[in-house]
């Protein structure tokens, strides 16, 4: 191709441009220039409004209000610092509900996870009839928080519930399950249990589903018994998922709130009081926000420690 | 150990019949190989002698014993998989080691005999690894090495090597072989590659369209094929299958296309109508003018050592023909195709008959 003159004489001014455009970004840094400005307000201004609204503002307020005191309104009066927290974290009410959420959040998970694999387990078999099996167990996903607590209230109820029934029929001793300190926690960690069994066994199903039959095959012509193969072959191929629906239940565990406000309200003499119901009440019943604040805070963290620590045990597990 | 099909029957539904009337016997230290095109059933029959699916009816005989309702670990058999079935999360080592672990061998015996099995087929350098670390041909070790260490007598394969490129499908197939041979196993390997089956075995076993098609030694699969679906499903290029006529004069002889080749036999021909088999390397073709010749060049395919002729005779049928060295015609150049002195000969139905033929008489 031939270059014409005009060409050459064009590129003067391409590079006296160039160099204006250099000199103009390395005098303004990173930071853009006006019009770009504008655009990039215009752009982030709804979801940085929404995010500061709903998740910054009250992140921080939360914060700010833990270190104080509070009236009765939720106004602070007296920066107290960390006292808050020192309070909470040397009162035996406060880490009695400590111990109680841990008990309640550690045996949801594991009954769910492994009642979860059982029924998955069973169902992932290619037997007759499994098809009413597979809908029976998801069932309980369609099912909100309150018609499952006034389900099992009904079945708990000691004197026309289900339960009581059956331990009449047998001449078994009454159990007063909602109402007696020993057996309340029980009865919300079946509620629970019986709530997230239909994700978790659907998710663990699907997950069961994809592990190549091969495997399996190989296994048996080997020797594997079906409960070797369930160890030695389903639980790790399915391991991600496990992963996955565990830290799920855990962290709903930690955030439960409605079934025990509709079953036990925290009680008998607080057998039940888990830190998002005890938060509840410290800011909505006592008006003591401050102090709800700290425990909100101090919930946020522990949810996090546990969240990593899965994270760090599993991770050598998951992958493959 | 040895394997034996009596009449066994496949019938996945009422609309799928995969299998009928299969009868084999495999004798111990046997390699023998199951063959037949895509979805003729060659999976199934495999894995209803592992006991991975239900047999509809007939028997299947482990050494003498019927193991029909045997499950799989019972049977004292291994197995390997076309898609090598490994455990993605375990490393080698231990992939080799699971049968054994789940069989809760002695932690000495498991040692020895993994790490036996894995120096035997040249791993013991990848043992850490994990199969996803490994190429084809490596994991195609890994299962074998599954199955040396298992210690049964008795192995399946099913179609291990058609995950792999040619050239290594060509190493794997020595190694396949002789590790059979050193430790004498009893080896029934499926496979839908002819010259896989041919190479290997020690008997081909062809199955098509729901029966055994023939059972035999490869030589005899090639040179006495039981009908037209053998003849074609062994040797390349393809057979030739030309239409014959009894001769109206002479019931001694055979004519071929239109006149082009006539054939005489030793005895009568048995049937107005039949057809002849020419291997592509028994045709021999020379240069004719116009008036003398019976076909014409259509293409030639140069493969280095040879060439083969694709050839329309004047009565319409297409022939193949490999000549060694190189040859070349002009498209549509005018040939003289003459049959040479093996020739197969099947009636009407497409299964052979024993006729032998005395010379070839050119018209
Ligand atoms: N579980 C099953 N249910 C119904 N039909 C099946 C089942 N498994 C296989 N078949 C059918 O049986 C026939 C034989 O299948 P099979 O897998 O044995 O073929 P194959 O000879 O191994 O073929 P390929 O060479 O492609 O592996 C096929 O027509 C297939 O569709
Ligand atoms: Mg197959």
């Amino acid at each position: 191709m031939l270059k014409s003159p005009a060409t050459h004489s064009s590129t003067a001014p391409v590079t006296s441009d160039k160099a204006k455009s250099k000199a103009e970004r390395s005098e303004s840094g990173f930071w853009l220039n006006a019009k770009d400005k504008y655009y990039a307000w215009i752009f982030l201004g709804p979801s940085l409004l929404i995010l500061g609204v709903f998740i910054f503002y009250p992140m921080f307020r939360t914060l700010y209000l833990s270190l104080f005191l509070t009236n009765t309104v939720g106004k602070p009066t007296v920066f107290v610092g960390l006292s808050n927290y020192i309070n909470l974290l040397t009162s035996a009410d406060y880490l009695s509900s400590l111990g109680v959420t841990m008990v309640y959040v550690l045996a949801v998970t594991v009954i769910t996870i492994a009642l979860g694999l059982i029924l998955a387990n069973y169902a992932s078999k290619q037997l007759a009839g499994i098809g009413i099996f597979r809908t029976l167990f998801s069932a309980t996903m369609g099912v909100s928080v309150s018609v499952a607590a006034i389900f099992w209230l009904f079945i708990f109820n000691p004197s026309t519930g289900f339960l009581a029934l059956v331990s009449n029929w047998l001449h078994l001793p009454q159990i007063n399950w909602l109402t007696d300190p020993g057996w309340a926690m029980l009865a919300v960690i079946i509620t629970t249990v019986w709530m997230n069994l239909g994700f978790t066994f659907l998710i663990l199903l699907g997950a069961m589903q994809s592990v190549p039959t091969t495997l399996y095959e190989a296994a048996s012509i080997e020797g594997a018994t079906p409960r070797y193969q369930l160890f030695h072959i389903t639980i790790p191929m399915i391991s991600p998922t496990l992963f996955f629906v565990s830290i799920i239940t855990l962290i709903e565990g930690f955030k439960s709130f409605g079934l025990i406000d509709l079953m036990t309200k925290g009680g008998p003499t607080n057998a039940t009081n888990m830190l998002v119901y005890r938060i509840y009440k410290d800011a909505f019943y006592s008006g003591n926000y401050a102090q709800a604040s700290a425990e909100s805070l101090i919930l946020t963290v522990i949810i996090a420690i546990f969240t990593l620590i899965q994270f760090k045990v599993l991770e050598k597990r998951v992958n493959y | 150990m040895s394997i034996s099909l009596r009449n066994v029957r496949k019938d996945y539904d009422q609309q799928t019949k995969v299998l009928e009337k299969v009868s084999a016997e495999v004798q111990t230290g046997e390699f023998f190989v199951i063959v037949g095109p895509s979805g003729c059933g060659k999976s199934t029959l495999l894995r209803m002698i592992a006991g991975l699916t239900p047999i509809t009816d007939g028997e299947v005989r482990i050494n003498d014993r019927v193991v029909n309702e045997l499950p799989p670990k019972a049977r004292k058999l291994t197995m390997v998989f076309q898609n090598y079935a490994l455990y993605p999360f375990l490393s080698v080592w231990d992939n080799v080691a699971f049968g054994l672990k789940a069989r809760k061998l002695s932690q000495s015996d498991v040692q020895n005999r993994v790490n036996n099995a894995l120096k035997m087929v040249n791993l013991t350098d990848f043992k850490n690894r994990k199969p996803r670390e490994l190429s084809g041909g490596q994991r195609q070790r890994v299962a074998l090495a599954r199955a040396v260490a298992s210690d049964a007598d008795i192995c399946l394969m099913d179609e291990p090597l058609s995950n792999l490129d040619a050239q290594l499908r060509i190493r794997m197939r020595q190694e396949i072989y002789n590790l059979q041979r050193k430790l004498g196993l009893t080896l029934i390997y499926v496979t839908h590659d002819q010259v896989e089956a041919m190479t290997m075995a020690d008997h081909i076993m062809v199955l098509n369209d729901q029966h055994v098609q023939q059972i035999g030694t490869p030589a005899e699969i090639y040179q006495h094929p039981a009908n037209e679906f053998v003849a074609q499903f062994f040797g390349t290029p393809q057979i030739n299958i030309l239409p014959a006529k009894r001769s109206a004069e002479n019931s001694h002889l055979l004519t071929v296309g239109s006149n082009d080749m006539q054939v005489a036999l030793n005895e009568e021909v048995p049937a107005d109508q039949l057809r002849i088999g020419v291997r592509p390397d028994e045709l021999t073709i020379s240069r004719a003018d116009s008036v003398d010749s019976n076909a014409v060049v259509k293409n030639t395919e140069f493969l280095g050592n040879e060439t083969i002729v694709y050839a329309t005779l004047n009565s319409g049928d297409n022939v193949r023909a490999v000549l060694p060295g190189q040859v070349n015609f002009r498209g549509y150049e005018p040939i003289k195709v003459q049959v040479g002195s093996h020739l197969l000969f099947f009636n009407n139905d497409g299964e052979r008959i024993g006729l032998t033929k005395e010379e070839a008489v050119h018209a």
